[in-house]
């Protein structure tokens, strides 16, 4: 039975400086984000003591991998609402807490981009009259960096990594009809293209690999479960874009979920979707806007994105027929298949009718419009500044903001989960302990929290099991709990 | 594949049967879509960055992840 597919999304955001601002990216991501910790709180750090990114699924350590590719000395906070926001690498970074489901992770994402709009407040507090910072969620600068939003799963161990490579790859290539966010022109030289699907799909070189800076892989095989590793792994997902629409969020991540479950569950088993060349074919879907090419099949078949997302769903309604959909929320569920289906069609029929639940579709569209209303090409100025305001999070200038696409989490759900962690994972007692107890926590991380009682010895509080320290599982706990110590001793550490 | 096309075949007739019964409503909510976006298209420019160009030209990321 496959295991509870417990999820999220870290976002690397673009960083711009206006007004002389500081120009460094690394110092302007530090700026930004101590302009919002120091406002909320005292802060809490990041503990690096379970980070291991050079170890691979596929069962070895890379040379020399043993320490993290981490600038420690940055900031690196650790929130109530259970998330890590810090400075990673040139960008702002933001990374969601463990969510149950897709519905949970939509919001915990968007309550990602409410605290990056914070931030950008806050920071325009403290700087000089004139000067701003200012994020974008995307992927590319259009002039060949790319910068990632992943997603996490959780994996049961047992299942072979070869099988889950095998039928995740041909669903990473075809997802892309729903989860691009649209791209003005192509980052690939020679490449002629007007508009693209997918913001990512010119970056990405090999079929399978550790890498994610260089030579980047459709499947990452970074082995850091941030959790039990007997039991668990954690599949790290590097291929996707960052959405605004939050139907393509749920959509990425809740149809990902399901083909997870249904690769746990050796449901695919009969079947095979490999294609002849995945690498090129992730460029073929992300430039074919007619949605019609068809792709090379490993057993010589041809069949198109929109054909292997119509298996890939038949094959998913059978699934929750037969073996139900415990592991990705029964409700939560049975609501991606309804909109995975309407969105399949709408993508065969029109798929302009998805304006208001895609972003690529919703981007192409304002921009095509503006484009035909003045005549331009697509290789206009205007049109590759349209795409970049898509993304803005400033909210007097983002484009996305007016296109009033549909909302599956109100605005009320995200600003509490702006500061309050999920009820239903070990985010939960992460957070709560952070609102508790800050002054009395050196550092935590996704699988620990330090406690400093001031005596000579730190105090590591293990959280190893993804779905233990709920809220039913440590509420009563925590209310009986005066101070620290008292909680340390009811745990027994 | 002839699963799929089998399985598919009445969902778009119940499609097709709905697009006739609320055809006119359809229509009107297509035009609805389009006056949005020619609104949207009019008052777009205020918000556009005055100098494109430069504006593209600046926004420069150096590679993350």
């Amino acid at each position: 039975m496959a295991i509870a597919k417990v999820c999220g999304i870290e976002t690397e955001y673009g960083i711009d400086s206006r007004g002389g601002a500081e120009k460094d990216p690394i110092a302007a991501s530090s700026v930004l984000i101590n302009a919002y910790v120091n406002e909320i709180s005292r802060n809490v750090g990041w503990d690096f003591e379970d980070e291991s990114p050079g170890r691979d699924a596929r069962g070895f350590a890379r040379e020399g991998a043993g320490a993290p590719e981490v600038e420690t000395h940055l900031v690196n906070a650790v929130l109530t609402n259970g998330a890590r926001y810090y400075v990673d690498h040139a960008h702002p970074e933001f990374s969601t807490p463990e969510c149950l489901d897709a519905l949970a992770c939509v919001r915990l994402d968007k309550a990602g981009e409410a605290i990056l709009i914070r931030s950008m407040a806050a920071a325009q507090r403290v700087l000089p009259a004139g000067q701003e910072i200012v994020v974008y969620k995307n992927n590319s600068d259009r002039k060949g960096n790319s910068y990632g939003t992943h997603e996490n799963y959780l994996m049961d161990r047992q299942v072979p990594f070869g099988r889950i490579v095998q039928h995740v790859i041909p669903h990473f290539v075809t997802r892309q009809i729903y989860t691009g966010a649209g791209k003005v022109g192509s980052e690939v030289a020679g490449i002629d293209v007007g508009f693209q699907l997918s913001q990512r799909a010119d970056f990405f070189e090999e079929e399978v690999g550790l890498e994610t800076t260089i030579k980047r892989p459709i499947v990452n095989t970074r082995d850091e479960p941030h959790c039990d590793a007997a039991k668990y792994r954690r599949l790290h997902v590097i291929v996707g874009d960052a959405n605004l629409a939050e139907v393509a969020t749920f959509l990425k991540v809740g149809v990902t979920s399901v083909v997870l479950a249904m690769i746990e569950d050796d449901w695919l088993a009969d079947r095979d979707f490999s294609l002849a060349s995945p690498v090129q074919a992730m460029r073929r879907v992300s430039y074919d806007l007619s949605l019609r090419h068809p792709l090379e099949m490993a057993d010589g078949r041809r069949m198109t994105a929109l054909d292997i997302q119509w298996e890939l769903h038949d094959l998913a309604r059978k699934y929750a027929d037969d073996r139900g959909l415990e592991s990705v929320g029964v409700e939560v569920g049975a609501d991606l298949l309804r909109r995975w289906e309407q969105v399949l069609s709408g993508l065969e029929t029109d798929p302009s009718s998805l304006a208001g639940q895609l972003d690529w579709v919703a981007k192409h569209r304002l921009l095509d419009g503006y484009r035909q209303r003045h005549d331009l090409s697509w290789s206009d100025a205007r049109l590759a500044a349209m795409d970049l305001q898509y993304h803005v999070l400033r909210p007097a200038r983002s484009l996305f903001q007016r296109l009033g696409t549909e909302r599956l989490v109100s605005d009320e759900s995200i600003a509490e989960a702006v500061t309050e962690p999920p009820r239903d994972t070990r985010a939960y007692f992460r957070g709560r302990c952070l609102q508790r107890f800050a002054a009395s926590i050196a550092a935590a991380n996704w699988d620990s929290i330090v406690f400093d009682l001031g005596g000579d010895t730190l105090h590591r509080v293990p959280m190893m099991e993804p779905l233990k320290g709920t809220a039913s599982m440590v509420d009563a706990l925590l209310e009986g709990c005066t101070s620290p110590n008292d909680l340390l001793d009811r745990l027994g550490s | 594949m002839a699963e799929r096309e089998q399985k598919r075949r009445p969902a778009s007739t119940r499609e097709a049967e709905v697009v006739e019964e609320t055809a006119p409503a359809d229509t009107t909510q297509g035009d609805k879509i389009k006056a949005e976006l020619d609104d949207l298209l009019d008052e777009i420019d205020e918000v556009l960055e005055v100098n494109a160009e430069d504006f593209v030209r600046a926004y420069v990321q150096k590679g993350g992840e």
